[in-house]
Formats: C-alpha cells, sequence, structure tokens
C-alpha cells in the first residue's frame, strides 16, 4: 500500500454567482463542520439531553399543573386576572429553564477541548479564528434556543388545551423574541467564559455571573409581563440584542489560538496585576512630568472617547432634556424663585432638597467626586455605556430645568450664565475627562490590546484613570465646587435682584 | 522545506525558545531532543502557526509561520503530544471530521481513511471487511480505543491531508513494539518516498537515532547541539572507541605492540585488560586493518575486533547536563 496520495481534486474556477456561493461556501464550510460535530457529540451525552428533555416536557407539565391550581383557586374569588396575566410570565420561566441548563454546552466549548487535550489538533487545521469560533457559537446557541421553543411550545399546547387560553400573537411575539435574545446573550457570554478558563469547572464557577443578571433581567420582564407593558420588553430586546452584538464582538476580539493554548490564563497573579496597575497609576517621574507628559498623553490616547463622550452628553443631554420638557412639562409654580432671598435660604433649600447634607464646598465636592468614581466602576461592568448615561444625566436636568424657566419670564440663557456657567465651565471638562477615561476601561473590555490581553488592558486603564482623577479631575473638582458655592449663589441673588 | 531563523518565544517572563535557527530539508528527518519544558513542543507549535513567533522567522512548505498561518497549516501535518480524540465519535466519524475541516472531496477522503487504517492494522482489507452486525474497528466509539489505538487514529489523522511536512511530538508513545515498529517503518518511509521533510520530537534515544539524519538538542529554549548522529559522537564523546579480544591464553607484551602500531596514526590505548585492549582512533579505516596486521604477524589470535557502542544517550545527557 502506498501511503502517499496527493490529494488532487481541485475544481474548475466558476464564475458569477456560481464563484461567490463557492467562495462563501468555501469560507463557512469549516465553521459548518465544526458545527455539526459538536451538535452530534451534545446529543450523543444523555447527560446533557436527559436533563434539557425533562425540561422542555416536564416543566412545562408543572407550569400547567400550577397555572390550573391556582385558577381554581383565584376563581374562588373573583380574580381570574391575576392568574391570566401570570400565565406569560410562566411561559417566559419554561422558556429560560431548559436554555440555562443548556449553558453547560457552551461552557463546555473550549474549556472542554483544554481539558481533554483535543483543542490542539483542532487548532492545527487550517481553520481560522473565526470559523472556529462561529461554529463552536452555533452549536452552543441551537440548543439553548431550540429548547427553550419546545418548552415554551409544550408549555402553551398544554395551557391551550387545559385552560383554553391561547397567547394573542404580539405577546408571542415579543415572549419567542425575548426567549431567544436571552438565550442568545447567555451563550455568548458563556462561550466568552469557556475561551477563556481553563477547565470546565472554572467556567462553571464564571458561569454565575451570566446566570444571576439573567434571572434578575427575568425577574423584571415577568414583572412587565404581568402589566402588559410589552414596549418596554421590545425595548429589553432591543438592549438584548445590543449586548449581544458587543459580548460576540468582545468573544471574537478575546479569541486567539495563543490564549487558548496558554494554561496560565485563568491563574491569578496579584503581583504581576499590581505592577500592571501601579506603573499606570502612579506618577513615577515626579510632579512636572505628570502634567507635562503623563496627563497629556493620557488625554492623547482617548480622544475617540472623548469626542464620543462630548457628543453624547451633550446632544444626547438635550435631547433627552426637550424630550422630557414636552413629554412633563413642569407648572409654573415649580419654579416659585420668592424663596431664595439670601445665602441662608439657598443653602437650605439645597439641603431639603436631599441632593446635598449641606450646601458646602466639600460636600458639592463629595458628591462630584462620587458620582464619576461610581461612573469609572459602572463602566466596567457595561462596557463604558453606563459612564455615560450617568453624565448624560445632569445635562439632561439642565435643558429640562433651563428650558422651561422662560416660562416665568426669565431669560433661560442669561439663567443658564449665572447658575451654571461659573463652575460648570470647570466641572464640566473634569467630568468629560473622567467619563471619557471610564469609558476607555470599559473599551478595553470590547477590544483587548495585544499587550498583556484584556485583564492587563483593564488593569492599566483603570491606573490612567486613577492617575487622571487624582491629577486633574480632584484638582478641578475643588475648584468648580468652591465657586460652586462660594460665588454662584452671590451671582443668582444679583440676578434675582436680591 | 523547513527554514527557521533566530525563532523565539517569550510568555512574559519566559523565554521558552531562545534564538533557534534550524533547516530541514526535503527527505530529511530532524530529531529535536531535550528535556521536558525545554521549548520542543513550543518550537513545534509556532512551526505549525498556532503560535506566533516574539522574534526570528521561520518558514515551512515555503509559507511564513507568521504571516501565512492557514497555508502553513494546510501543508503541515502535526501529531499533538496527546491524541485528544473525542470519546463519542467513532474513529471513522473523527477522521471524516478532520478530513472535512482539511476540504478533502468525500470519495478520496473516505479512500484514504480506508487505506490508512489497513496499513496502521486497525481495520483489516477491504476484501475481508466484517460483514452483518460485526464492528469494524473503526466504527467504533474512539472512547472504546487502547492507547496505542488512539495514538494511531491521531497519526492517520496527521497524514490524512498527505502533508509535506510533518511534526510528530512522541508518535510511538503508549505503543506495543510492534505497532511501535510498524510507525517507525512508516515514518522511514514517509521520508524517502515523498521527500518530505519531519520533526521528531521524542525521548526515544534508540528510535531518534533509528530515524533521524540529524540530531538536535535544545535546553532551556537554546540549540546547545545539532549535526547528524555520527559527527555529534565524535565531537562530544571523542573519536570511535575500539575493542579487540584476543584467544586465551594471555600474552605480554600485546599492549606494547598496538601501542606502537597505532601511534602513527593519532589513535592510543584508553584501556586493557586480561586479553582485550581498547583504543581510541580518529579513523578505523585505516588503524584497525594495521592492528590486525601486526598482531597476526606476531602470531596472536585475534578473537573479534569491534566497535564499543557509544550511546546517543551519552551523547545527549552530556549535551544537557555537560557530562555523561
Amino acid at each position: 500500500m502506498n501511503i502517499e496520495a496527493r490529494i488532487t481534486s481541485t475544481p474548475a474556477a466558476p464564475t458569477g454567482f456560481s464563484s461567490i456561493w463557492q467562495r462563501m461556501r468555501s469560507a463557512w464550510w469549516p465553521a459548518w463542520v465544526i458545527f455539526r460535530r459538536e451538535i452530534r457529540d451534545t446529543l450523543r451525552d444523555w447527560r446533557i439531553v436527559l436533563p434539557i428533555v425533562i425540561l422542555v416536557v416536564g416543566f412545562p407539565f408543572l407550569a400547567n399543573f400550577a397555572a390550573n391550581r391556582g385558577l381554581t383557586f383565584v376563581n374562588q374569588y373573583g380574580a381570574s386576572l391575576i392568574i391570566e396575566r401570570l400565565l406569560p410570565s410562566l411561559m417566559l420561566v419554561v422558556g429560560f429553564f431548559p436554555s440555562s441548563f443548556s449553558l453547560v454546552i457552551a461552557l463546555e466549548t473550549f474549556a472542554g477541548e483544554k481539558e481533554r487535550r483535543s483543542l490542539e489538533s483542532l487548532l492545527a487545521t487550517p481553520l481560522t479564528d473565526l470559523q472556529l469560533y462561529v461554529g463552536k457559537l452555533l452549536a452552543a446557541t441551537t440548543p439553548p434556543v431550540l429548547a427553550s421553543y419546545v418548552g415554551i411550545g409544550s408549555y402553551l399546547l398544554l395551557i391551550g388545551f387545559t385552560l383554553d387560553w391561547w397567547p394573542p400573537l404580539s405577546l408571542l411575539l415579543v415572549s419567542m423574541t425575548l426567549s431567544t435574545v436571552q438565550s442568545l446573550v447567555m451563550v455568548s457570554g458563556a462561550v466568552i467564559v469557556s475561551s477563556q478558563s481553563t477547565s470546565v469547572r472554572a467556567a462553571n464557577l464564571l458561569a454565575s455571573f451570566i446566570i444571576i443578571p439573567m434571572a434578575f433581567v427575568l425577574q423584571a420582564e415577568a414583572s412587565l409581563l404581568l402589566f402588559a407593558d410589552y414596549t418596554v420588553l421590545w425595548l429589553i430586546a432591543l438592549c438584548m440584542v445590543v449586548v449581544n452584538v458587543l459580548l460576540i464582538r468582545l468573544g471574537t476580539h478575546v479569541f486567539n489560538r495563543e490564549q487558548l493554548l496558554g494554561r496560565d490564563i485563568d491563574e491569578l497573579n496579584l503581583q504581576h496585576a499590581w505592577q500592571v496597575f501601579w506603573e499606570a497609576a502612579w506618577p513615577h517621574h515626579g510632579l512636572k512630568a505628570l502634567y507635562t507628559r503623563e496627563i497629556p498623553a493620557i488625554i492623547r490616547g482617548m480622544r475617540p472617547e472623548l469626542l464620543i463622550t462630548v457628543l453624547v452628553i451633550l446632544v444626547g443631554g438635550m435631547i433627552v432634556g426637550v424630550w422630557g420638557i414636552q413629554r412633563f412639562p413642569l407648572p409654573a409654580e415649580a419654579f416659585d424663585l420668592s424663596q431664595v432671598q439670601n445665602l441662608e435660604t439657598i443653602g437650605s433649600i439645597v439641603s431639603q432638597s436631599g441632593l446635598l447634607t449641606s450646601f458646602s464646598p466639600w460636600a458639592i465636592f463629595y458628591n462630584n467626586a462620587r458620582a464619576l468614581l461610581v461612573a469609572g466602576g459602572a463602566a466596567l461592568i457595561s462596557l463604558g455605556i453606563l459612564a455615560l448615561l450617568l453624565l448624560m444625566a445632569p445635562v439632561a436636568i439642565i435643558v429640562y430645568v433651563v428650558g422651561q424657566i422662560g416660562g416665568i419670564g426669565i431669560n433661560p440663557w442669561l439663567f443658564l450664565a449665572v447658575t451654571v456657567l461659573p463652575h460648570g465651565i470647570v466641572e464640566l471638562p473634569a467630568a468629560i475627562l473622567a467619563t471619557a477615561q471610564a469609558m476607555r476601561m470599559g473599551d478595553v473590555m470590547l477590544a483587548p490590546p495585544e499587550e498583556g490581553g484584556g485583564v492587563d488592558g483593564i488593569l492599566r486603564e483603570s491606573g490612567r484613570f486613577i492617575k487622571l482623577f487624582m491629577g486633574a479631575v480632584i484638582p478641578l473638582l475643588l475648584i468648580a465646587a468652591w465657586i460652586e458655592a462660594r460665588i454662584t449663589p452671590h451671582l443668582l441673588l444679583n440676578f434675582l435682584g436680591r | 522545506m523547513i527554514e527557521i531563523e533566530e525563532l523565539t518565544k517569550a510568555f512574559d517572563t519566559l523565554v521558552a525558545v531562545d534564538n533557534v535557527t534550524l533547516t530541514v530539508r526535503p527527505g530529511e528527518v530532524l530529531a529535536l531532543l531535550g528535556p521536558n519544558g525545554a521549548g520542543k513542543t513550543t518550537t513545534v507549535r509556532m512551526l505549525s502557526a498556532i503560535l506566533k513567533p516574539t522574534a526570528g522567522r521561520a518558514r515551512v512548505a515555503g509559507y511564513d509561520v507568521a504571516t501565512q498561518g492557514d497555508a502553513v497549516r494546510r501543508n503541515v501535518g502535526m501529531l499533538t503530544e496527546a491524541p485528544g480524540l473525542y470519546s463519542r465519535m467513532t474513529g471513522r466519524e473523527y477522521l471524516d471530521f478532520f478530513g472535512q475541516l482539511r476540504q478533502i472531496p468525500t470519495p478520496e477522503r473516505h479512500k484514504r481513511i480506508n487505506e490508512l487504517a489497513e496499513w496502521f492494522k486497525i481495520a483489516p482489507a477491504a476484501e475481508t471487511r466484517p460483514t452483518g452486525n460485526q464492528k469494524d474497528v473503526l466504527d467504533r466509539r474512539l472512547g472504546e480505543y487502547s492507547k496505542g489505538m488512539a495514538q494511531k487514529i491521531a497519526l492517520i489523522r496527521t497524514l490524512l491531508h498527505d502533508p509535506p511536512v510533518l511534526l510528530l511530538d512522541e508518535p510511538t508513545s503508549a505503543m506495543d513494539p510492534a505497532s511501535a515498529r510498524l510507525v517507525r517503518d512508516t515514518i522511514a518511509q514517509l521520508r524517502n518516498d515523498a521527500h518530505r521533510a519531519i520533526i521528531l520530537c521524542t525521548h526515544n534515544l534508540p528510535e531518534a537515532e533509528e530515524l533521524a539524519d540529524r540530531i538536535a538538542i535544545i535546553r532551556q529554549g537554546r540549540i546547545v547541539e545539532q549535526d547528524a548522529t555520527p559527527a555529534l559522537k565524535a565531537r562530544l564523546l571523542g573519536p570511535p572507541l575500539m575493542e579487540i579480544r584476543l584467544a586465551p591464553p594471555s600474552q605480554n607484551g600485546i599492549v606494547t605492540l598496538i601501542e606502537r602500531t597505532i601511534a602513527g596514526y593519532g589513535a592510543r590505548v584508553e584501556d586493557a585488560g586480561n586479553n582485550w585492549v581498547r583504543y581510541s582512533t580518529p579513523d578505523p579505516t585505516v588503524t584497525n586493518p594495521a592492528v590486525l596486521q601486526a598482531l597476526i604477524a606476531s602470531g596472536v589470535a585475534v578473537m573479534t575486533l569491534s566497535e564499543v557502542s557509544q550511546s546517543l544517550e551519552a551523547v545527549y545527557l552530556r549535551a544537557v547536563e555537560g557530562g555523561v
């Protein structure tokens, strides 16, 4: 026998549509092959198949039984409406359970291959990273989504035949969409967790970071279904789609052959972490270098984030503020400035509002600094989005208030110049700088740097956030707080002719 | 076929492969030897474009490993250290899966799987295939395979696409002697038949000596020795050592006679005992006939004259540990 055999068949190059089809087929064929193998492997594992079958068939029976008993009970008191409102919520729950259990498949995708030591031979094939990732992602997505559909279908049939309740099309659509996008988000998250873990055990431990938030979302959705508020549910579905796109983007970005084979990928190296953070946070070259080189360099490095921050908070804040004015206009009595008589009354008005403990520079500074630090933390868990929203809120409120002050005969621009501009001209740049850097911390999770990967990137950007915060944001906030507490009230009193 | 220039791979603070330069020509087998953690696997992973080099460059089958990874992987057959099979697949499904990933057309893929399975004796020849309920070994789940069988499947996976470059990490590990012999014969045939370039990572030194045209010894990421086996032996262990055994009874003056005979050839007596003498010589083809002639002329009955085997293990230990 001859053990060498040239693989010779290279078909003639097709043209036109056929050529495009051939190219697409060739590009995605390996992902399809991976998908089929994974699905076949899953279906051969009774430890996965049996619980899913029980959940998609048995659990709807349980839900149906509970609904029937509940209906019988509430009917005694003529409150059948309660249970009728609960039926759609149960539909979501019935869809969620099998899809959350199916997460084990997603968590196994890469971590399982690493444990079996089968990953290296797969990586040695001509598969591209994207083909491998897409194949695995599809294979991990299909069982949870299908399980969810079958679960909901079983439940609906049972409820339909026993209670004669059939969901309206709009409810069915929103429920199926939510179940689908929830499954997709969970799977996309789980595949990332799996690719970044060295064992299935580690991946399962990390999976709680997916299940717990999703359980909260499910509770919120169930509450909204109770109130039949489908608009918000569609918005939640839209948000989930965005999160899913971001997760897939993150997954493909952090997926690399090199790290997949690394054994120290989930090793906790506190010393290294501290080194990376400290190197970025501490002004090693003295104060002069901090202000002449280091902070300017940080600002130069976050130009895109600065641009986005300014655009979102100004344009977004303006839109939200104007929308607020139109949707919730305030009556003229709300702008009763007669109480503003002197510095003491201003202080007591502010204190009574509950926004600040006292109208002092320290209280204002503490409040602003705390808000920006919270924005930094929120950026890390929201890929930067929450930091932007947090800063957009005060701008929207200012637009909302100033936009309506004209209603009582006050020039809004002048009012703005007197009450906001003096301290705002210092405070706003500080807030923009902090928010842009907070956003950068979130961005690093989406596009980790080559050097050190995502964790090092987050630590480095967090260190820079601290450096910028201590070196620029805090001094600016201190100045702004002093102006706001000591100068702005005098200007306001002058403006009001007190 | 494989050209490596100052290839370096660093992981954070660890330099796993440090300035490695090697060449493997078509039809040549290079054995890469070294202790665990020396950098063999990292080197092989870079050559199969799984890991990217930190510095230096490598071309495999004409493609750059850093920039043409897909093309490199298409032309390389890599046998990984662990077979890493999918236990819920059958042998045939597993091989078919890899054949599909390599986009080998279906008829050729099936033909090739059957041929290689026959070659490695894990499936009967076509004419004696089982029928009815009797299952072909290849149609059993991989979870049921022995370690040696699993290794054979991994080897078939490596050869399925008929690659011009083979990177084999411990190809005969876990195999019984007959299977290991079969694999060694296969490697020899692969080199000779199709002029493949083969890198063989192994701890089995006799296997390396048997199969390799050249040996490279890697220690702490660096190539410390690299040459053909005889040249390495000569360089690290000195000239060949010859042993002459004489028929009893022992006679006086033999050592002096041999010393006088070989003095002119740059050789010298290393050791002697009752009826035996060992001498080292840079050129046995000249020295040995002269010694035999002198002894026969003196009426000494020579029983045997042979080279004392100096194992590759001694070479390896000297290179790796700095002493035999």
